[in-house]
């Protein structure tokens, strides 16, 4: 991104004028707050970012942007930010969306902007629900829930989204909770830094429809004890007195207790988020709660060519070879006859 | 060149290339029509094929071909052949309603065996006789086998030496209408340029088929076709997908845009796609996306950006697209969509040609969501229509929908290599360097078009969306009169874009009492009729719509004048009921035809003739 002047920002530049009209209490509030302090950190100028969204609560979270910001139609935004993306590659292009947004109407354009490595942040807020229209299940809501579309309780299982990231050939996947502004502006700050399509899941509530869905986490407490916050290069230790571990038995990943038959730190695994086979990425995003806790941080970061970044230089390259620029040109070049 | 018998000389003549849809009917048909146009003749073709990619062989399915009119003046692939080259007995059935009195055909007789013409359901072995044609001039080639023959040692082998049976019926075509065997060869050796085996067996046939006809000539006349009196200047065969694409290219040039086609292949639209992919050179971008509905919303991305955003597709993409197109609406950016028509509803018929998306076009979506319309009247039409379209998109900063169809999709003439100074300039409706108080919706109030400010432009950041917004501030707003004012403002807009587009001349005899009116891809036709009906002292004036939405200015003017009008279209009565809705008490007529076929003139000349007599 060496076009992107660089210069001091604070988070205040990236706030619209606009009221914020979310609920009180609503993990959006918190996440629009750590988007700004997470484009202070990177400091882009405002107006060389983009934010797209579809439809939903936190889709939208572009009005209250001082950027460039669309917000679209619903589950389109992917297919948009790639083309917004694609016709001018110096921005800095944001995707904002919801479960439903994403991963129900807009799974085909989710799993394509991935595949194709588009440079895209894609800020996946999953709060297992349908808030705007009120109460209904989500592609992640748990089986069983119990919500006004289902009163019984849904008979189908969930999707993760990590899963379909990698099934996507994800490049990029971090996991945050909505309440929790360091790891958060972390986590944004280096899904911006990487070039390809970032996929960030904020795993959040809405105070409303779905309170409480990622209890385990979303408390500062209970975080300590149910969280592992993922870090390259670090071992992979947790707990609220850093006395468990993972490590990896046969297969599988297993906790463990430091200090306990003979564990110590140097039988910790060591997370390394370059790895291309993303079998180890994949057990980690998608640990089973409560035997396992739940990860956040960077899962998964490899370098990969962008699709953005390709077209330019395929374009470049052909522009190299062939120096027709105009179409009297070109057609003067081909099959043509003379009437005198 | 082998000595002619006799020499007809004709005006006008179609040749139909007909053979099963692996017979290289469309190449064969395609060089001829270059090969013509070179010579001086006008041309019109029609491909007409199935959407199987190879039926079983043999059948009356799997029948393709490629109509091509050649003469002086020409405006259609011709109602009906006076040549047709039939490869097989399922091509003699299919085309045989459409043959003249006293017309050649020409039969490979290597495929007329009893099985041959049992897959083509015949029952008799005289397929001539079981049809009921007399009065026609047969030539008989076992084209097969002389092919076969003629390639041993060629370096070619099996299906390959048969794959070159096209050449010998081109070459024999080219003896029979006059054609010097050198333009075939050089289109030959560019099309297998990186195959010089295939280049040289398909000239040694091509040459074959040439000699055929000179040592068998006796019974059979021969063609000299006039030329015609074309502008000067260089021309190029082109049909109307790449026209469509030249004149995308052509606006972001005037413009000074770069140019971005988000796309989903479709029949019969793709071939717009896949030209521009090409185009890497002249800075084109193009976007094959995973859906129709990605198609146009990543153009609507790029649109955002500042560029110069089209999508294409064909009816059942123009419905899937039909949410995004709102958007553009309600955000006012421009886009260019390009409905290359096809049979329908649902999947209909993919390669045929119909004109059954007015409506969709004018009001499918929800909301009132006036767009910008436009229709391509011929394949090379399809250029100036698709510059037109890009024009109003930018300067009026919103989404123009473009129909042509797959009749003039597909079908070629001869393009005049435009000279883009003689075209109008584009003007994207930018925000000025000094523009002070700007929101996004801040507009021109003649025109009412916003200004456009794209990402990365300091100082103009700002949010737009499909949420209505108020007309003043641009924030979100519900407000009812804000509302009603924004509804009547986006009409507004595209209501004044007849100020600055064309107006409507009128063609054949002005002072007639009745009015032909068409729109899009059926002009050729309608004007040949009209033309015929001029011509047999029957009064009949004419006027085609290339501006669909908003009508060109003097439109009610024109129409008042006429004691009966007759619209013509490929539907129910769209256009008919379109203009109804817009001027009261127009004695409106209707031709309404939806086979999947062009017009045949003479059908409507007799309709014409007998509202007239009325």
């Amino acid at each position: 991104m060496s076009e992107l002047t660089y210069k001091p920002f604070q988070a205040s530049d990236y706030k619209s004028a606009q009221a914020v009209r979310w609920c009180p209490g609503c993990g959006d509030h918190f996440l629009l707050n750590s988007l700004h302090k997470a484009m202070a950190n990177i400091g882009i100028p405002p107006h060389q970012i983009a934010v797209i969204s579809g439809i939903g609560c936190s889709s939208r979270l572009p009005y209250y942007m001082n950027t460039y910001g669309f917000h679209t139609i619903h589950g389109r935004g992917a297919a948009i930010a790639s083309g917004l993306k694609v016709a001018n590659p110096k921005l800095s292009v944001w995707q904002i969306t919801g479960d439903g947004d994403c991963l129900a109407i807009g799974g085909n354009h989710f799993i394509h902007s991935i595949r194709r490595n588009m440079d895209l942040n894609i800020v996946l807020v999953n709060n297992r629900v349908y808030g705007l229209t009120k109460g209904q299940y989500s592609p992640t809501s748990d089986r069983g829930y119990v919500c006004k579309s289902a009163p019984y309780g849904t008979v189908e299982d969930p999707f993760r989204p990590a899963e379909l990231a990698f099934g996507a050939r994800g490049t990029f996947f971090a996991r945050t909770v909505d309440v929790d502004s360091p790891v958060a502006v972390e986590v944004l700050t280096a899904a911006a830094k990487h070039k390809g399509a970032s996929v960030v899941e904020v795993l959040e509530n809405c105070i409303i429809f779905n309170d409480g869905t990622h209890s385990a986490v979303s408390k500062k407490e209970g975080r300590a004890k149910n969280a592992i916050v993922l870090q390259h290069g670090k071992p992979m230790i947790f707990g609220e007195n850093n006395e468990k571990g993972l490590i990896l038995d046969g297969m599988n990943l297993k906790v463990v207790n430091l200090g306990e038959n003979g564990v110590t730190e140097k039988d910790i695994l060591i997370h390394d988020e370059t790895t291309i086979d993303f079998t180890l990425h994949l057990k980690l995003a998608t640990m089973p709660f409560p035997e396992f806790p739940i990860a956040l941080g960077v899962i998964r970061s490899i370098k990969a060519p962008t699709y953005d970044e390709e077209i330019t230089v395929q374009i470049k390259d052909v522009q190299a070879k062939n120096p027709t620029r105009s179409l009297k040109d070109y057609l003067m070049k081909g099959e043509i006859w003379e009437v005198k | 060149m082998a000595e002619q018998v006799k020499k007809d000389n004709q005006d006008n003549i179609v040749i139909r290339f007909s053979g099963d849809s692996g017979d290289g009917m469309q190449l064969a048909g395609t060089l001829f029509a270059n090969i013509s146009a070179m010579s001086g003749n006008d041309i019109s073709t029609f491909p007409d094929f199935p959407s199987e990619i190879r039926a079983p062989q043999g059948t009356l399915s799997g029948v393709s071909g490629y109509q091509v009119h050649i003469g002086p003046k020409v405006y259609t692939p011709g109602d009906k052949t006076d040549v047709l080259i039939a490869m097989n007995p399922a091509a003699l059935k299919i085309n045989v309603k459409n043959l003249k009195n006293s017309s050649v055909v020409v039969i490979d007789t290597d495929s007329f065996t009893k099985k041959d013409l049992e897959k083509a359901l015949f029952s008799t072995s005289n397929p001539f006789e079981e049809l009921g044609i007399g009065n026609i001039s047969v030539i008989e080639a076992p084209i097969g086998s002389m092919v076969k023959e003629s390639l041993t040692n060629s370096g070619l082998e099996g299906k390959d030496v048969l794959r070159c049976k096209n050449m010998f019926a081109l070459g024999l075509s080219c003896w029979l209408f006059d054609r010097p065997l050198n333009l075939a060869e050089s289109l030959i050796r560019t099309k297998f340029a990186k195959k010089p085996i295939v280049a040289e067996a398909n000239i040694k046939v091509l040459h074959d088929g040439y000699n055929f006809g000179a040592n068998t000539h006796a019974s059979v006349p021969t063609y000299h076709i006039a030329t015609s009196t074309k502008e000067k200047g260089f021309y190029t065969d082109v049909d109307g997908n790449t026209a469509t694409a030249y004149g995308l290219i052509a606006a972001a040039e005037k413009a000074g845009m770069e140019l971005f086609l988000g796309s989903y292949p479709i029949t019969p639209a793709t071939d717009i796609l896949q030209e521009l992919a090409k185009h890497k050179a002249l800075g084109v971008k193009t976007m094959q996306m995973e859906d129709d509905i990605a198609g146009i919303c990543s153009a609507i991305g790029a649109s955002f950006a500042g560029s110069l955003a089209a999508t294409n597709t064909s009816g059942p993409g123009l419905a899937l697209k039909s949410e995004a197109i709102g958007l553009a609406v309600m955000a006012e950016l421009p886009i260019v969509i390009i409905d290359v028509q096809r049979g329908g509803p649902s999947t209909g018929l993919p390669t045929k040609s119909e004109q059954t998306d007015l409506m969709q076009a004018l009001y499918g979506r929800n909301g009132e969501s006036p767009v910008a319309v436009v229709a391509a009247k011929s394949p090379t039409d399809c250029f100036d229509a698709a510059f037109w379209a890009s024009k109003i998109a930018v300067e009026h900063m919103t989404p123009v929908i473009l129909l042509t169809d797959g009749y003039i999709a597909n079908g070629s003439g001869a393009f005049k290599i435009p000279e883009l100074e003689n075209y109008p300039s584009i003007q994207p409706h930018y925000i000025k360097k000094d523009q002070q108080n700007w929101k996004p919706y801040t507009r021109n109030e003649e025109t009412k078009v916003r200004y456009w400010a794209t990402p990365g432009t300091e100082g103009f950041q700002h949010r737009i969306g499909g949420l209505e917004k108020d007309y003043t501030t641009s924030i979100i707003s519900t407000d009812p009169a804000n509302h009603q004012l924004m509804v009547k403002t986006r009409q507004e807009k595209i209501n004044a874009i007849a100020n600055f587009i064309p107006i409507i001349d009128i063609q054949g005899d002005a002072n007639a009492d009745v009015l032909i009116v068409g729109w899009g891809g059926t002009y050729g036709h309608l004007l040949s009729a009209v033309n015929e009906m001029n011509e047999n002292g029957k009064k009949t004036a004419f006027a085609h719509f290339s501006f669909i939405s908003p009508l060109p200015k003097n439109t009610e003017e024109i129409l008042r004048k006429y004691k009966k009008i007759i619209v013509c279209e490929q539907n129910l009565g769209q256009f008919a009921g379109y203009l109804r809705m817009k001027i009261h008490g127009l004695p409106i007529y209707q031709y309404n035809e939806v086979t999947g076929q062009p017009f045949l003139v003479s059908e409507l000349v007799k309709y014409f003739t007998k509202i007239m007599e009325e």
